[in-house]
């Protein structure tokens, strides 16, 4: 007879055996990709595909005066050169953005960025395009340029935007001048302004996040293919969002929704770049509607970091009121924010700003003001959320910046006046003073943690002793919040569908799975994390499930993958799916065991009858017998979808600290210690979670201290190449330290809160804290990304440190 | 341009392909013979994921010319497995070396010829032999593991 510890023996391994949640189970995707099996858009080969090429402005503002197609035309295997005045009578010239806004598809009479799209070739092959491109000639009329945003208000600014220029709304809220896009304020300005009024301390700091490009190792590109026959449109495209695309393509076509068939294949990373939709994907539809073969469109580096989405570009001044020990009385974020030429921000439709709001970080604020102004500028359009949730990344910054700034005001250590301030583990759920519910939290326990593990008094000892020596080392330390899994449809739609996610699970009779998602995997793991989730939910061997996503013809409609709402939205979907399955599954069980459904009870992957041992029935069993043998009045089969609308957004939090030393004399930084602790509440995968957390690490601190995008006067961007762009290679990344506490969320079905994007968004406040902390003797509160040694050097020549002595 | 009649090995297979004289070699591998396992991400030599073995070294076939590998020898990704996976494909996999996948032919045939060129690399060295191959998803810490996991398998073996 097996003794009870036989027995919890046997349920390990029994559990053991189905790898779900918890276990770091190897990834279901590899096996391909490490054999060049994947499909990306550019591997999608169909039968006579025609190549796009595009004609791009080398004026960031001009007229077009003409455009002369006819030598491009003549070349041997041009099949087609179309312009905006082609797309007119289709009236596909212009295009709706997800911010409201209008964004041209071809240059309509103007241009208003330097690479904008003026005309498109259609050609035998990408060679010939290219030579086409070249051969397309178009005459400008070069206009004044407008590049700094702080002057795009002035009543003497060139008026960039003829087409929106008597309107009062291009599409959030009204606007005071022509290059205006909205105003957008949140919070009591009143009650701010006396707070900083009655306040014993306040601290002000202005600081620029500069302009960055996620950008992705595959570029955007993709396989338009309209079948002239049954009218069917097939697209193969790089999205992070397949469904909202279909919906957009059918609404601009003409299209039938049913009729169109978005795929997003393997993608070669998003980073929020590819959320969006692009005129090089409109052009390609078109030109497949009007031609009848396939088109693919795939852009080259050049192109996709000069017009595709970038990120952030805002102008922020914080400022904090406070009481003499630094517990913070008010907060005031103001901002102007470049969004380039057209309004093509992306984020959920009621949030000009996107997040920026929950700037109140991790603290207890009583009353807080912020006010965003968007403008119109001869640049790129974008402000997409690279690595995090629409403008999580700037408001992280701006608190956490700005917590230094008053500790540094007040000769308080830097750790110290954030435990001051916390909200404390039993003040959760919490409301903030600008309307977010955060739903969980200990961030006192993540803070003492990191700060034993690095011991940081003693390497605030070690600063004192290299500062007395003139040498330059700095701590970093920030303590986030993040706002992940948008979200409730209450107050989150990406062009009026709620942002909910959707799973479609369905379990065969011999007891193998297949589910799909609305959202699409960009190196997530989600063939393999999905499973593991169904696998705990279900009793099912997560070998024995396959995950399919990105396929609107197959998959249920979701809102896809971005702002890290795969877990908290997709993941819920899943597990509420499969919950529905095992609901029906125990009827099922009941039935065949002839008992009463509450006498049994879930056990791992079987159904057991309470108090009689023996008496059960797997999940296997269940599933054939779901296909030949159910109680009566139920209906045969086991499967279930849902589409999940989250009650709240998931808050994970970390600690991350950061140790760097400085050469005085050159600006170069050595990161000599980046330590991360995260929490994202239940962990599905260890090693995707840590795989995760470094390579969000890694595009902080590319972020933080190489990139950006700069322009000259004339609107030409400087540094879209990865000649200029920073990408760190393995020799600059550092080594990074990965830790964590579990706070589950208490309204997510798992309790898992989302991770890949904390790492960013945590990190790059923490590299710009070190080297600030470096020079905080020298009276620094702030320094401007990207930290190269160049521009650190010259903070030091300013500041007189890199004198020899 | 008349098209140039080349002949190489590939992956140890004896091709012979009609090649425009300015035509790309990574074109000529992913649209002509259909191996789309080499992928291209920069076409400036920056980023790696079109790097291939060409004569036993490794080459960013976005900036060499097919006609280049006229007589010579060319290694792809497709080419790593022998019947079963290199143990470079393997330490990928057991070390969580990859994420979104498309860099890893790149960075799987620049590590192969890494451990070739220093079959036991320090971590610096592997840092600075695989500079030229850039990730955007992993941070490259599980990379660096794979390597030296490889490269003991290798010397295990040998």
């Amino acid at each position: 007879m097996a003794t009870a510890e036989d027995r919890v023996k046997a349920d390990i391994e029994r559990e053991d055996a189905l790898q779900g949640i918890g276990c770091s189970r190897k990834r279901k995707e590899d096996p391909r990709f490490v054999q060049g099996k994947g499909t990306y858009v550019d591997d999608v080969k169909l039968p006579g595909t025609l190549y796009a090429d595009l004609v791009r402005s080398p004026f960031a503002h001009a007229r077009i005066k003409g455009i002369n197609k006819e030598k491009a035309l003549a070349l041997p295997g041009v099949h087609a050169v179309l312009t905006a005045e082609d797309l007119k009578p289709l009236n596909l010239h212009w295009m709706p953005t997800l911010a409201g806004d209008v964004q041209a598809v071809l240059a309509d009479e103007k241009v208003h960025m330097q690479y904008q799209e003026v005309a498109v070739v259609i050609a035998d092959d990408r060679y010939i395009a290219a030579d086409a491109v070249d051969l397309v000639e178009v005459e400008y009329e070069a206009l004044p340029v407008l590049v700094d945003p702080h002057k795009a208000l002035d009543p003497d600014a060139p008026i960039l935007r003829e087409d929106a220029e008597d309107k009062d709304n291009v599409g959030q809220g009204p606007r005071k001048h022509p290059n205006h896009i909205f105003n957008w304020q949140v919070g009591d300005a009143e009650a701010t302004e006396r707070a900083f009024d009655e306040a014993e301390v306040t601290v002000k700091q202005e600081m620029y996040y500069p302009r960055v490009h996620p950008s992705p190792l595959e570029t955007c590109g993709c396989v338009a293919s309209f079948d002239k026959v049954n009218g069917k449109l097939d697209v193969y495209i790089t999205s992070q969002a397949p469904h909202v695309v279909r919906t957009v393509v059918s609404m601009l076509s003409g299209v039938p929704e049913s009729k169109v068939r978005i795929v997003s294949p393997d993608i070669g990373g998003g980073f929020g770049n590819k959320v969006g939709i692009y005129p090089g994907y409109v052009t390609a539809i078109v030109a497949s509607i009007v031609i009848g073969r396939p088109v693919k469109w795939i852009e080259d580096r050049m192109e996709h970091l000069s017009t595709t989405a970038w990120a952030r570009d805002y102008w922020m001044t914080g400022e904090l009121a406070a009481d003499k020990d630094g517990r913070i009385k008010g907060l005031k974020v103001d901002v102007l924010a470049d969004h380039g030429a057209f309004n093509s921000h992306a984020q959920p439709t009621k949030w000009p700003a996107g997040f920026l709001s929950i700037c109140t970080g991790s603290y207890d604020i009583p009353v807080a003001h912020v006010n965003v102004d968007g403008v119109y500028t001869n640049k790129s359009p974008g402000g997409v959320a690279y690595r995090c949730s629409f403008r999580v990344t700037e408001a992280v910054y701006v608190i956490e910046r700005m917590m230094d700034v008053l500790a540094q005001k007040l000769g308080i250590d830097k750790a110290e006046i954030r435990r001051r301030n916390f909200v404390k583990p039993e003040q959760f759920p919490y409301e903030t003073c600008l309307g977010w519910e955060l739903d969980s939290g200990d961030y006192h326990t993540a803070l003492d943690k990191v700060l034993a593990a690095v011991d940081y008094e003693g390497l605030r000892k070690e600063q004192a002793e290299k500062r007395a020596k003139g040498e330059l080392m700095g701590i970093g330390l920030v303590t986030f919040t993040e706002v992940v899994g948008a979200g409730p449809s209450k107050n989150c739609d990406i062009l009026g569908v709620g942002m909910f996610d959707s799973a479609e699970i369905r379990v065969h009779p011999t007891g193998s799975a297949i589910a799909r998602m609305g959202t699409i995997t960009q190196g997530q793991g989600h063939q393999t994390t999905y499973a593991q989730i169904i696998a705990s939910e279900l009793g099912i061997p997560s070998e024995e499930i396959q995950i399919e996503e990105g396929d609107t013809d197959t998959a249920p409609y979701g809102l896809g993958t971005y702002g890290s709402r795969s877990t908290p939205v997709g993941g819920a979907a899943t597990a509420v799916a499969a919950r529905k399955i095992r609901d029906k599954a125990r009827k099922i069980a009941a039935h065949l065991m002839e008992v009463s459904e509450d006498d049994v009870e879930w056990d791992i992957d079987r159904f057991k009858v309470k108090g009689v041992p023996g008496q059960e029935k797997t999940m296997k069993e269940v599933a054939w017998a779901a296909y030949n043998n159910v109680p009566e009045g139920m209906e045969m089969g086991l499967e279930a979808v849902d589409y999940y609308d989250p009650p709240n957004f998931t808050y994970p939090f970390g600690t991350y600290l950061c140790v760097v030393d400085i050469d005085k004399y050159t600006g170069v930084v050595d990161i000599r210690r980046f330590y991360a602790l995260d929490d994202c509440g239940t962990r599905i995968n260890p090693m995707i979670i840590e795989g995760q957390v470094h390579g969000g690490l890694n595009e902080g601190f590319a972020v933080a201290m190489g990139q950006e995008m700069p322009y000259d006067e004339e609107g030409n961007l400087l540094g879209n190449t990865f000649m200029d762009y920073f990408i760190p290679t393995f020799v600059e990344t550092p080594h990074w330290e990965t830790d964590y506490t579990v706070t589950p969320s208490p309204h997510h079905p798992l309790g898992a809160k989302g991770v890949a994007e904390s790492p960013h968004v945590g990190s790059i406040p923490c590299f710009t804290a070190a080297i600030v902390d470096a020079l905080a003797h020298l009276d620094v509160t702030h320094v401007d990304m990207p930290h190269n040694a160049y521009r650190v050097w010259q903070t030091l020549h300013e500041l007189g440190a890199d004198k020899r002595d | 341009m008349a098209k140039q009649h080349i002949s190489f090995s590939l992956n140890g297979e004896q091709i012979d392909a009609l090649v425009e004289p300015r035509e790309l070699l990574v074109h000529t591998l992913r649209e002509t013979l259909n191996l789309t396992g080499t992928h291209i991400g920069c076409e400036t030599s920056h980023c790696g994921v079109c790097t291939v073995d060409l004569n036993g070294v490794s080459v960013k076939s976005c900036t060499v010319l097919a006609m280049q590998a006229h007589e010579g020898e060319v290694t792809t990704v497709e080419g790593l497995a022998n019947g079963e996976l290199h143990a470079v494909q393997q330490a990928f996999i057991e070390e969580h070396g990859l994420q979104c996948g498309f860099c890893t032919p790149g960075m799987l045939m620049r590590a192969q010829r890494l451990l070739q060129e220093n079959p036991d690399p320090s971590e610096e060295e592997i840092r600075w032999g695989m500079a030229g191959n850039l990730c955007r998803c992993t941070g490259y810490q599980n990379i660096i593991k794979a390597v030296q996991s490889a490269a003991k398998k290798l010397q295990q073996e040998a």
